[in-house]
């Protein structure tokens, strides 16, 4: 068994491990640990779809979802506990994408980015312009509750918040592993080659790309969920507007499709060289992601992790 | 009546401009197969360019008709420098590439623009109201409407008709078509296909610049004004047919009117009347309007 108990307890101590790192390092390291995670995870899902040759140019649909989800329960049915939050964020944006999947799995190439884009400019559309919903403002979220207890010092909600968000990367990476060795997540390869060929081989690309689809929506919104709980706050152009979609391909490229660890690896370090670039030069932080988006593109198209393979192999040769 | 008469005239200003844009925009999908996210950068340097240049005649004491070749020129200078100096300088080296890679380069570059605007320019705005104060206001249907939103129209329209003109009426453009058609075929004939992707790409880059360098008159320049531009012209082009140029005109025609209909009736949704539109028509139309028919390979 490759997914057996005793990758369940590596999965357990690695999250373990972790979060005793949470304990340890300073609050700004803890959040940029935070955000490179909940990016991670958005990250995560537009991997299980660029498996299959799938880039999708409205991941900030899922992501917005999810982020406004948390705000609209608080704020509106007054939940306040962080995992029924998360749970229900996640939920929300599962059937939404799984809904929206009818539709999507028809789609292809440029054309599967842009009717994302479509789909994620017309909520970014929405909530821009209503002010319920705080414009172009958003608005702010109360400290949430961790199994009905409400932490007084922020810094533990922060690393509550952090515990709960290994956990559920844990899992999420476990799932995802699980899928991506299945039958039904190897097709995926076969689709991104010729999907006529899976045809033949008696299975159905279009019910495979669903899945692939809904499973990115569920990780998409989850990621949303974790930046807006992290953050306290919503708004549009940093979670909805398509912008947010690049970066989240950006960041895909940057860590490379090859493992499912980076996507988190590659989010925190993109995390870092942001608040550096913008500590360096307010003006110029665009320019120098930008510009390292250009440059691994043209040398390194595998991504962060290509070239840490790379620099093991060689020690081991 | 007055109400449709404005709605009209709104949606055409409106179309016709998006149609300058993506114009550009569409003709290098069309010939090189990439979907440049950097097009919205050309505009913004258009715009900074023609207003820095605008405003420094009106300080050096020219008329203000002066306005209207600088706009051309500098819509061709951002052509020329920015569009040849990446096509030699990055894209070239992507032609081999996954499309959605070549995307997300073109993504990296639209950042590089937009921050490079900034340190070259500075984050004031910018003014170069001259040639709108210049031509002046005409009264349609008992309103006033200044006459420099309405040359977008005719500017749009020789665009159009150059732009078929040229594909339909010449021997580069029937190269072009082959370039189009096949460019490995091209290759085979004794094409210089490169040497049409530069050409292409410099006058995409052109005319997304001339789209940015023609609206500067009309508004403050001021940083990230490309980025809603962009995405708006993302949808025309899709909803025509990517690389279509009569796809590009009904698509800018179709967008500009419903946003102008929605401006007047549902003020401020127009952005969301505009991707709803764009996405009903891609659900029953999934390549565009005017996609070419596609053989499926095994």
């Amino acid at each position: 068994m490759r997914f057996g108990p005793h990758r369940i307890v590596r999965f357990a101590l690695g999250s373990a491990l972790l979060i005793v790192v949470g304990l340890l390092v300073p609050g700004w390291l803890l959040n940029q640990l935070m955000f490179g995670f909940a990016r991670g995870l958005a990250v995560l899902g537009l991997l299980v779809l660029f498996r299959a040759g799938l880039v999708s140019l409205g991941a900030a649909l899922y992501f917005g979802l999810g982020a406004y989800s948390i705000a609209l329960l608080q704020r509106g049915a007054g939940i306040d506990d962080a995992i029924v939050l998360v749970l229900l964020a996640s939920t929300i944006s599962t059937v939404v994408g799984f809904v929206l999947g009818f539709l999507l799995k028809r789609y292809r190439g440029i054309f599967f980015a842009m009717m994302n884009l479509a789909l994620s400019m017309i909520l970014y559309g929405a909530v821009v312009k209503n002010r319920t919903l705080g414009s172009t403002d958003g608005f702010s979220i109360a400290q949430p509750r961790f199994f009905g207890m409400l932490f007084t010092d922020p810094s533990h909600v922060k690393l509550a918040l952090f515990s709960l968000l290994v956990v559920v990367v844990a899992g999420a990476m476990y799932f995802v592993q699980i899928y991506l060795n299945s039958t039904l997540g190897w097709i995926g390869a076969a689709i991104r080659d010729k999907e006529i060929r899976v045809e033949y081989l008696g299975y159905s690309a279009e019910r495979a790309i669903h899945i692939k689809y809904t499973i990115s929506a569920c990780l998409g919104g989850l990621g949303g969920a974790f930046l807006a709980l992290t953050l306290g706050q919503v708004d549009p152009d940093s979670m909805l507007n398509w912008v947010v979609s690049g970066e989240l391909l950006f960041v895909l490229i940057f860590s490379g499709t090859a493992s499912i660890l980076a996507p988190f690896i590659g989010s925190f370090l993109f995390e870092l060289l942001r608040t550096y670039a913008l500590e360096l030069t307010p003006i110029a932080w665009q320019f120098i992601i930008g510009g390292t988006l250009v440059l691994l593109i043209l040398f390194a198209p595998n991504g962060v992790w290509s070239i840490f393979e790379l620099m093991t192999s060689r020690k081991r040769t | 009546m007055d109400t449709a008469i404005t709605v009209v005239l709104d949606g055409l200003v409106f179309s016709s401009y998006l149609f300058i844009v993506s114009f550009g925009l569409t003709i290098i999908f069309g010939v090189m197969g990439i979907l440049n996210l950097a097009h919205g950068g050309f505009y913004t340097w258009g715009a900074y360019t023609a207003a820095f240049l605008i405003g420094a005649a009106a300080n050096a004491g020219w008329p203000d008709w002066i306005g209207f070749p600088i706009i051309f020129v500098s819509a061709a200078l951002v052509g020329v420098f920015l569009g040849l100096g990446l096509q030699l300088g990055i894209l070239r080296f992507l032609r081999h590439r996954d499309e959605s890679l070549v995307m997300l380069g073109t993504f990296g570059i639209l950042l590089m623009l937009e921050d490079a605007i900034m340190m070259v320019f500075g984050t004031d705005p910018y003014f170069a109201y001259q040639p709108m104060a210049y031509l002046g206001h005409v009264e349609i249907g008992g309103i006033a409407r200044d006459r420099y939103s309405l040359s977008m129209v005719i500017v749009a329209g020789v665009v159009a008709l150059a732009g078929w003109l040229i594909l339909k009426g010449t021997r580069y453009g029937k190269l072009l078509s082959t370039v189009i058609y096949s460019h490995e075929t091209a290759q085979a004939v004794g094409i210089d296909v490169s040497k049409f992707y530069m050409g292409t790409f410099v006058l995409g880059a052109a005319a997304g610049a001339l789209g940015g360098a023609y609206i500067a008159p009309t508004t403050s320049v001021v940083p990230g004004l490309g980025m809603e531009v962009i995405v708006m012209s993302f949808a025309v082009v899709v909803i025509g047919g990517l690389g279509s140029i009569p796809g590009a005109l009904a698509g800018s025609l179709l967008i500009g009117l419903v946003r102008a209909i929605a401006v007047h009736e549902f003020p401020s949704y127009e952005l969301f009347v505009v991707f709803v539109v764009m996405a009903l028509v891609l659900t029953f139309r999934r390549e565009g309007l005017f996609a070419p028919n596609k053989i499926r390979t095994i």
